[in-house]
Formats: C-alpha cells, sequence, structure tokens
C-alpha cells in the first residue's frame, strides 16, 4: 500500500508501464508484418542488393555504373541524384528568397509589386503542377538536336529537348597552377579582409574589400591562364544520327525539377525574410541612419544580422522541405533515390519492406543532418542573453 | 489473429469435406463482398481501357468480367483497380486486389516472387516504334538513340540487354506512366519509343500523328502476358486458370455468345462438359456447373474478345498471328475440360 502513496515510486511504477507498453506495440507491429509477410511467401532480407540491376538509368554523376552494376549501386545513384538536386536546390531558394523578400521590401513601387507578384503566384500553384509545367510546357517544346545540326557536326553549345549540351573542359597538365592561382586568390582576399579590419579600428579608413576580392579570386586565375597559353581543351559533342555524343548534358528532367523547387520554395523564403527584417525594429533603422551608416551598410551590417534570429529556423523548415519535396521527380523522368530505388528496384525485386525502410532511413537522415547543422548555425547567431 | 484464421481455415474445410472442390480462402472473400477486384492498367487501350462512358474494356477486362460471371453469373460484379507497373504486384501481394490482369509478362522471377501466373491470353513481343522521319529500317541501326520506356517493367530490362548485346549506346528515358511515355514520345524527349508490340500498337492511337510513326520489323524478347493471382491459393488459382481456358477452349469448340444457349443442348459430350450440362467441372471448383456457360453468353469466347478489342477491325489493327488457335498455326492451347 505504502508503494502506491509514494508520488516518486507511483511515478517509476507509470513510467515503467508506458515503456513495457511501447515495446509491446513495436513487437507486435514487427512480428505482425513477419508473420504476414511470411505467409504470403515474401522473402525478407538484404540479400537482393548484391545482384545487377540488369536496367539503364538516365544520368548517374559521380558514380560508375553499367547496368551489370548492383542494386546497391543504385541506392547509391539515387541517393547522389538526389542529394545534388537538393543541395543546388537549397542553395539557389536561399539567393532567390533573399532577393525577393528584399525587393518585397523595397521602396521602389514597381520592383515591391514584382516580388508580391511572384510570391503570390508561387506558393499558390501546386509544386507537382509546377514541375510538369517547366517540363511539359517549356522544356519538352524546345526544338529537338535533329533540327538544329546535320550529322557530323562538332557543337560546342546546344540547347534542345534532350537537355543543355555543352562542350567538356578537359585541363592540360599546366591547368593545375591555375587552379592554384585561384585557391592563392581565395586565401589573399581572406587576409586582404582580416588586414583591411585592422586597419578600419585603427584609422577608420576602409578598403574596397569586394573589388580586391573580386580582382584576386578572378582576374588573377584568368591572367595565369591566358600566360600560360589557355591550358584547357574543350571537347565538343558531336551529332550523330540521332543526338549529340560526348560533351556535357544537363538533362531537362534536372532542369525542370530544379526550377520548380527553387522558385516554389523561394516565394516562402521570401515571405520568411520579409518578415525576419520586419521584425527588427524600425528604430533601429533610424538609429543607424543617425549615426551616418550608408543605406546599403545598414541592411548588411545592422538590419540584417538582428533578422537572421527569426530568419534561420523557419528557413530550416524550407530547406527540409525542398529536399523531401525533390522526390516529385518520380512524376518527370528524374532517377532520384525514389524514382529509381522505391520505384524501380521495388518494383524488379519486390522487396517493398527492406526497400522503403531504407529509403525512409536516407530522407530522415538527411533532414536530420540539416536541421543539425541549421541549428548549429541557428545557436551561433541566437541573440546572447545575460 | 492466427488462431482464428486457422479455425476459420478448419472449418471451410469441414464443410466441404462431403463435396470434393479445393477450399479458397479469396473465393470466400470475394463472395462475401460480392464483386472480383481485378488489377488493370492506367489505360492502354485493347487491354484494359476506359471507353468514353467509363466503362472498362479490353481483353484484360474480359478476362475480369469472366471471373466474375463464372462466380456470381453476373459480368458486372467486377470493380477494377487502375494500377501503375510499378505498384501491382504490391498490390497484389498486400491483398489489394483478388486478381491482376495487367498486360504482365510471366517471367521466372515474377512467378516465384509475386504470385502465380495462370495462363496466358496474349503472346506478345517487344518492339521498337521511331519517326519515319528518322529512316531507320532496322532496329541494329539504333547507336546513340535516346529511349523512351516505362520504370518497372521488363521492357526496361530488354532494351538494355539488346543494346548491350549488340553493342549499341543508348540514353535511357523511363517515366513511370505509360501517357507519360507517349507524351514525351510525341514531344521529341526521345527518338525510340519501345515497349510489347501489342503496346505500341494500342499507344501509337494516343500520338499527334500515329502515321508518321513506324514499327521496326525486329522483336527482342518473348512477352507471353498473362493475368496471375496471389501465391498460397491454389483453389482460386484454378478458378482463374479455368475461366481463361473456358474462353479458349469455346472458341476452339465454336461456342460463342451468340449460340451458347443452342449449343447447351448439344449432343457433343465435350460441349456438354463446358457448358456444365453434363459432369461437375464447376462443382470441382467451388462454382456453379454453368460457370463456363456464363461466362460465354456474357462475355464470349477468346476470338470474340480478341475481334471486339485488338482485332483488325479495332484501332490497333493487330492480327490473330500466333495467337490464333493451335489448330490454326496459331499457339494458343488450351487444356481440355475433363
Amino acid at each position: 500500500m505504502a508503494i502506491w502513496r509514494d508520488p516518486d515510486k507511483r511515478a517509476v511504477i507509470y513510467q515503467v508501464l508506458v515503456v513495457a507498453v511501447l515495446a509491446w506495440f513495436v513487437w507486435s507491429i514487427i512480428s505482425n508484418t513477419a508473420t504476414n509477410m511470411e505467409q504470403r511467401g515474401l522473402a525478407s532480407g538484404f540479400d537482393f542488393l548484391s545482384t545487377g540491376a540488369g536496367f539503364g538509368i538516365i544520368t548517374t554523376p559521380f558514380i560508375p555504373y553499367t547496368e551489370e552494376s548492383s542494386y546497391f549501386t543504385v541506392f547509391l545513384v539515387g541517393l547522389v541524384n538526389t542529394i545534388i538536386v537538393a543541395a543546388v536546390g537549397c542553395f539557389l531558394a536561399l539567393i532567390l528568397g533573399f532577393i525577393i523578400g528584399v525587393a518585397r521590401l523595397s521602396s521602389n513601387w514597381l520592383i515591391q509589386k514584382v516580388a508580391t507578384f511572384y510570391i503570390e503566384l508561387f506558393r499558390n500553384v501546386p509544386l507537382l503542377l509546377q514541375i510538369l509545367f517547366w517540363y511539359s510546357a517549356v522544356l519538352k517544346p524546345l526544338p529537338g538536336p535533329r533540327d538544329l545540326h546535320e550529322a557530323g557536326d562538332k557543337v560546342f553549345l546546344s540547347l534542345n529537348n534532350r537537355g543543355l549540351i555543352f562542350a567538356e573542359p578537359i585541363g592540360q597538365e599546366a591547368m593545375s597552377t591555375v587552379w592554384w592561382a585561384l585557391f592563392a586568390g581565395i586565401v589573399l582576399t581572406f587576409i586582404v579582409r582580416a588586414l583591411a579590419k585592422v586597419r578600419q579600428a585603427k584609422t577608420g579608413k576602409q578598403f574596397p574589400v569586394f573589388y580586391a576580392g573580386l580582382g584576386l579570386i578572378i582576374l588573377m586565375p584568368l591572367v595565369v591562364y591566358f600566360a600560360l597559353g589557355r591550358p584547357m581543351d574543350f571537347e565538343p559533342a558531336e551529332m550523330s544520327r540521332f543526338a549529340l555524343r560526348g560533351g556535357v548534358t544537363i538533362i531537362p528532367e534536372f532542369v525542370a525539377l530544379l526550377l520548380a523547387l527553387v522558385i516554389y520554395t523561394a516565394a516562402f523564403i521570401a515571405e520568411i525574410v520579409r518578415a525576419g527584417i520586419q521584425a527588427v525594429s524600425h528604430g533601429q533603422t533610424e538609429a543607424a541612419s543617425a549615426l551616418g551608416v550608408k543605406p546599403n551598410h545598414r541592411m548588411r551590417l545592422v538590419i540584417v544580422p538582428q533578422a537572421m534570429r527569426v530568419i534561420v529556423p523557419p528557413l530550416t523548415s524550407q530547406f527540409l522541405n525542398l529536399t523531401k519535396n525533390s522526390s516529385l521527380a518520380t512524376a518527370i523522368a528524374y532517377p532520384d533515390l525514389f524514382s529509381v530505388f522505391a520505384g524501380t528496384t521495388l518494383n524488379q525485386t519486390g522487396q517493398a519492406v527492406e526497400i522503403m525502410a531504407m529509403t525512409l532511413a536516407v530522407y530522415l537522415t538527411l533532414s536530420l543532418l540539416t536541421s543539425g547543422f541549421m541549428n548549429w548555425y541557428n545557436s551561433r547567431i541566437a541573440l546572447v542573453e545575460r | 489473429m492466427q488462431l482464428t484464421k486457422s479455425i476459420a481455415a478448419a472449418a471451410v474445410l469441414a464443410a466441404s469435406v462431403g463435396t470434393a472442390h479445393a477450399a479458397s480462402e479469396t473465393l470466400d472473400a470475394v463472395k462475401a463482398k460480392g464483386f472480383v477486384q481485378c488489377g488493370v492498367s492506367q489505360g492502354l487501350p485493347g487491354f484494359s481501357n476506359p471507353d468514353d462512358q467509363g466503362k472498362w474494356t479490353g481483353l484484360d477486362v474480359d478476362f475480369c468480367r469472366g471471373m466474375a460471371a463464372a462466380i456470381f453469373g453476373d459480368a458486372e460484379a467486377v470493380k477494377f483497380t487502375p494500377l501503375s507497373a510499378k505498384v501491382r504486384f504490391t498490390a497484389l501481394t498486400s491483398g489489394e486486389i483478388d486478381v491482376l490482369a495487367r498486360n504482365t509478362t510471366w517471367t521466372q522471377t515474377r512467378d516465384t516472387d509475386f504470385g502465380e501466373f495462370v495462363g496466358v491470353n496474349y503472346y506478345d513481343g517487344q518492339g521498337f516504334m521511331v519517326p519515319k522521319a528518322l529512316g531507320v529500317a532496322s532496329a541494329l541501326e539504333l547507336d546513340g538513340a535516346a529511349v523512351c520506356t516505362n520504370t518497372g517493367t521488363t521492357t526496361e530490362l530488354n532494351v538494355a540487354d539488346f543494346f548491350r548485346a549488340n553493342n549499341l549506346n543508348y540514353t535511357v528515358v523511363a517515366f513511370e506512366k505509360a501517357d507519360e511515355v507517349v507524351a514525351a514520345y510525341d514531344a521529341g524527349r526521345c527518338d525510340v519509343y519501345t515497349t510489347d508490340r501489342s503496346g505500341l500498337a494500342a499507344q501509337r492511337t494516343k500520338l499527334s500523328k500515329p502515321d508518321d510513326h513506324v514499327v521496326l520489323p525486329e522483336i527482342i524478347s518473348k512477352e507471353p502476358l498473362g493475368p496471375l493471382v496471389r501465391h498460397g491459393d491454389s483453389g482460386w488459382g484454378d478458378i482463374a486458370r479455368w475461366s481463361l481456358n473456358c474462353m479458349i477452349n469455346a472458341e476452339e469448340l465454336g461456342v460463342n455468345s451468340g449460340n451458347a444457349a443452342e449449343m447447351a443442348k448439344s449432343d457433343n459430350p465435350g460441349i456438354k462438359r463446358m457448358m456444365g450440362t453434363e459432369g461437375d467441372m464447376g462443382s470441382k471448383l467451388g462454382l456453379d456447373n454453368s460457370f463456363c456457360s456464363n461466362i460465354i453468353s456474357s462475355v464470349g469466347n477468346y476470338a470474340e474478345s480478341y475481334d471486339r478489342n485488338v482485332g483488325p477491325d479495332t484501332p490497333l489493327k493487330l492480327d490473330r498471328g500466333v495467337n490464333a488457335l493451335w489448330s490454326q498455326g496459331g499457339i494458343l492451347y488450351a487444356a481440355p475440360m475433363r
């Protein structure tokens, strides 16, 4: 009796009960699945991953893939394709979203209305529809390679309904010097920036770090490149009987998916940016003006750092959304993880439980990594209170 | 759950000791709900396609209606689930549908992993379609071409095998829905459209200018298309198998929807057994003895179904070819009903 009267012990008993019920629940789901699969004669296990896939995939960046590769390689190809579209998408959506968000607050009537129109249009049209629009209405009606080129033509740049095809750059040995120049340019820019800060703190004089950086990072490697006699060959694509062969191809499926994801997500990010900027009290702007801070410095040094506190947490959600929305690739023929692994591989092998579990694990991991990074960044820029 | 299932199974078994037919869990479930749930394609003219009134028609659809007629004596006691190539087997193994009749190629892997094929209702082979303007006469000239196809099909694997075996380069553009494949090919995203030749004939009708395209002579694979049921219920598999055999045998014996009533009175013992006026062919399956007669009078025999859906008078314009009866130079050969 005494045990029930003691709130500490009672709490422990409740906890044990809850854990037991939860364990039973999980166990019954697993055993139910196993029994049902056994009854239906479905084999389980991950042995299928080492069998040969036997089908072709349209684009397999970084991963060497042939029809003889295993289903595990298919998994990797899908994973890489998903990561590429998600990473490039997040980066571009952030930039576009920031520009639109700031434009939405512009005092220029035209810019402000255009930004408002953009946001209201793109965030209110379903994403799948936008993907199909870019793919079916914009990219597919482009002229075919046969309409543009004769067989045997050497082509350096071509935009047709097979994608954007350009000559493949092949660096000669001397090209490594150019890359070193680029690397040195980046390092020097950081040094210049640090020196400029020290100088400004001491004397109050400013140094045009931006233009100096531009010269160091872009101009210097270019000068080296030409001084060495252009050590880069461009291998053009050649028109065969049907299509351009060789060169680098960016397939229209990728472009359509990327455009739709970026444009759609940027509309949301723009609103988040606007909310963040408006959350900074107008007094800050006035105070900065009163101190004689230039308008573009006012935005960059006073408003945006304070706005970031408000912007970053919802921004994380948008990055997560973009990553997960990339699985809509299956609607057009972009071979992302969901399409080639949870689609084709699942169909060829029938290992639904294993494949779905792996796919879930991948999206979960990608999302957790993104939010982990964003949480770290958020804690860095968060307001430090006493 | 386990226990109740075994008790139920035992009860059914006990009840059926008197009659000879095999117990079928699926048949009991189908009878209880009052219709057959049949998995079909998302719209392949000639095989399974909703017409302008929204009514499903086609060779595969007729097979499903035949099963409904065999079980309920009513060819309308069937519901259709349109399935993409990708999800069809999951739908079958998970129990969402009772039978899958979706122009599905019978292969060893599928027979062992996904279900039990009950026969072949169309002998097909994979072919290529190209725009006439390309001036291609043989598939061996397709080096470097982009090929549009469906994901999760034997087609996707065959085309990879064909190009590899002949040392040809290709790019594959694989879509999930057949309609997207057609749209992409029509827009010039690829040079070649590949699928089963019956599928090419069917999808060609959807192109903006069907006459500008030509089907190449090569047949690169064997594609015996047939319906399948879940593993583990051979009684249900028997019902599906003999519903199909009934339609083919009826053609062989000259029984069709027009003369079924009259032929039932025939003196031919083979026809009498088939029509259920003699013997117990139906009750062996757990059905009425008139099951085959019901199929023929409501759906028709194989020839009627063929001519109505894919034959020379339809937009598909497919000759019987190898799909003619064995007695007429084809390879269609149904086991006898006795």
